[in-house]
């Protein structure tokens, strides 16, 4: 593995930011959209208290760290850290995110 | 010209090996999975596995396309272990076919117990029968963790880390993959796996030795052209085109030659 700080893709940064700026942009603004539509859909009011969104939120946060690996350290946030396999399946498919509560 | 090592051409319609064809895909390898459902009987899936080893190489030499396979019982249909143990005992009866490259894609789902032993029986039976492996690593939160507890298993199990693909790393899985000295495999997949442009980074960030790029494309939102448009990612960013056809081409190439089988024409 090379330094995530070493010079690997082969454009330079102001061509990086010209390729790529105006569809992550697009992607923030989903985000944004995102959370606001969980704001206004029909439910308990006030604060979303859903495992999946605490980790989104997390996840969020994340991104303004310093420094490169954001993408291996979201991954981590969403990811089950236990070292255990479980008794048994309880269903086919994946949340996105680990709920803690699994654990207790 | 491509190799796409891990495509599930049963779920595709024949359009698509038309479009694979003429995007420069030359072989392909399926892995034997999920139908969406359980299926109720070993019978089901011995008329699978003649789909997997008689029907589909047909289908995709239409195309020019050589088709190979590997055969098992996926994880999510291992937590019934008596289906699955009888399963196990009818893959050796199509080992000998000539399209089959071993044993897959085995690993873990919800990393449970009864899909660790299953997992653990397969490797068994490949270490018997001097088959290649194909792992499916978990989705999503179960990655991070089935992947360390597959490799943990493949160690304990004495197996040739160079005979092993580990399929579907991401940022989180890919360094513990290579660190052990096994094969890694990106799935370039729409929302749930690497899209193009992170498995791009990943290249940038982990280099191109023992690791490769597949579509997965199956029955759920996946594009059977991923590999090429991961391809024009590469182009894009000014790699070279040495490295494109590195990562896309001889890497399979090269793992998948150990089988002895793999081919990249069709006869």
């Amino acid at each position: 593995m090379t330094s995530m700080n070493e010079p690997t893709c082969p454009m330079d940064r102001e061509a990086v930011i010209a390729r790529y700026f105006l569809e992550h942009r697009a992607k923030l603004i989903d985000l944004a959209s995102f959370l606001d539509r969980i704001d206004r859909a029909s439910g308990d009011a006030g604060t979303v208290q859903d495992f999946r969104i605490d980790a989104f939120r997390e996840g969020i946060r994340e991104l303004l760290s310093e420094g490169p690996g954001r993408a291996r350290r979201v991954q981590e946030i969403f990811s089950d850290q236990s070292t255990e396999p479980i008794d048994e399946a309880p269903m086919k498919g994946a949340l996105g995110a680990f709920n803690p509560e699994e654990n207790d | 010209m491509y190799i796409d090592p891990h495509v599930h051409m049963v779920s595709r319609t024949t359009d698509d090996y038309e479009r694979m064809a003429l995007a420069g895909c030359v072989a392909i390898t399926e892995p034997a999975f999920w139908a969406g459902y359980d299926r109720s009987s070993a019978q089901g899936f011995f008329d699978y596995f003649r789909t997997l080893t008689d029907y589909e190489p047909l289908r995709a030499k239409q195309y020019g396309i050589a088709h190979h396979t590997w055969l098992c019982i996926n994880p999510k249909e291992a937590e019934d272990l008596g289906l699955a143990r009888e399963v196990l005992e009818i893959i050796p009866d199509f080992l000998e076919k000539p399209n089959v490259l071993g044993i897959g894609e085995i690993g873990l789902n919800k990393n449970s117990r009864n899909e660790l032993k299953i997992f653990e029986e397969h490797v068994d039976l490949a270490k018997r029968h001097d088959q290649m492996i194909l792992i499916h690593t978990p989705h999503l939160e179960d990655k991070l963790k089935g992947t360390r507890l597959i490799l943990d298993a493949l160690e304990n199990a004495g197996v040739d880390p160079g005979q092993v693909l580990v399929d579907h790393v991401e940022e989180h899985t890919v360094e513990l993959v290579l660190d052990r000295g096994f094969w890694a495999g990106m799935t370039l997949y729409p929302d749930t796996k690497c899209t193009p442009q992170r498995a791009a980074d990943i290249f940038e960030i982990y280099g191109q030795e023992r690791i490769w790029i597949n579509s997965a494309g199956d029955w759920g939102p996946s594009d059977p052209l991923a590999v090429p448009k991961c391809q024009q990612e590469l182009r894009a960013r000014g790699h070279f085109e040495e490295m494109i056809r590195k990562v896309s081409y001889d890497n399979p190439l090269g793992f998948l030659s150990q089988s002895g089988k793999f081919r990249t024409t069709v006869e």
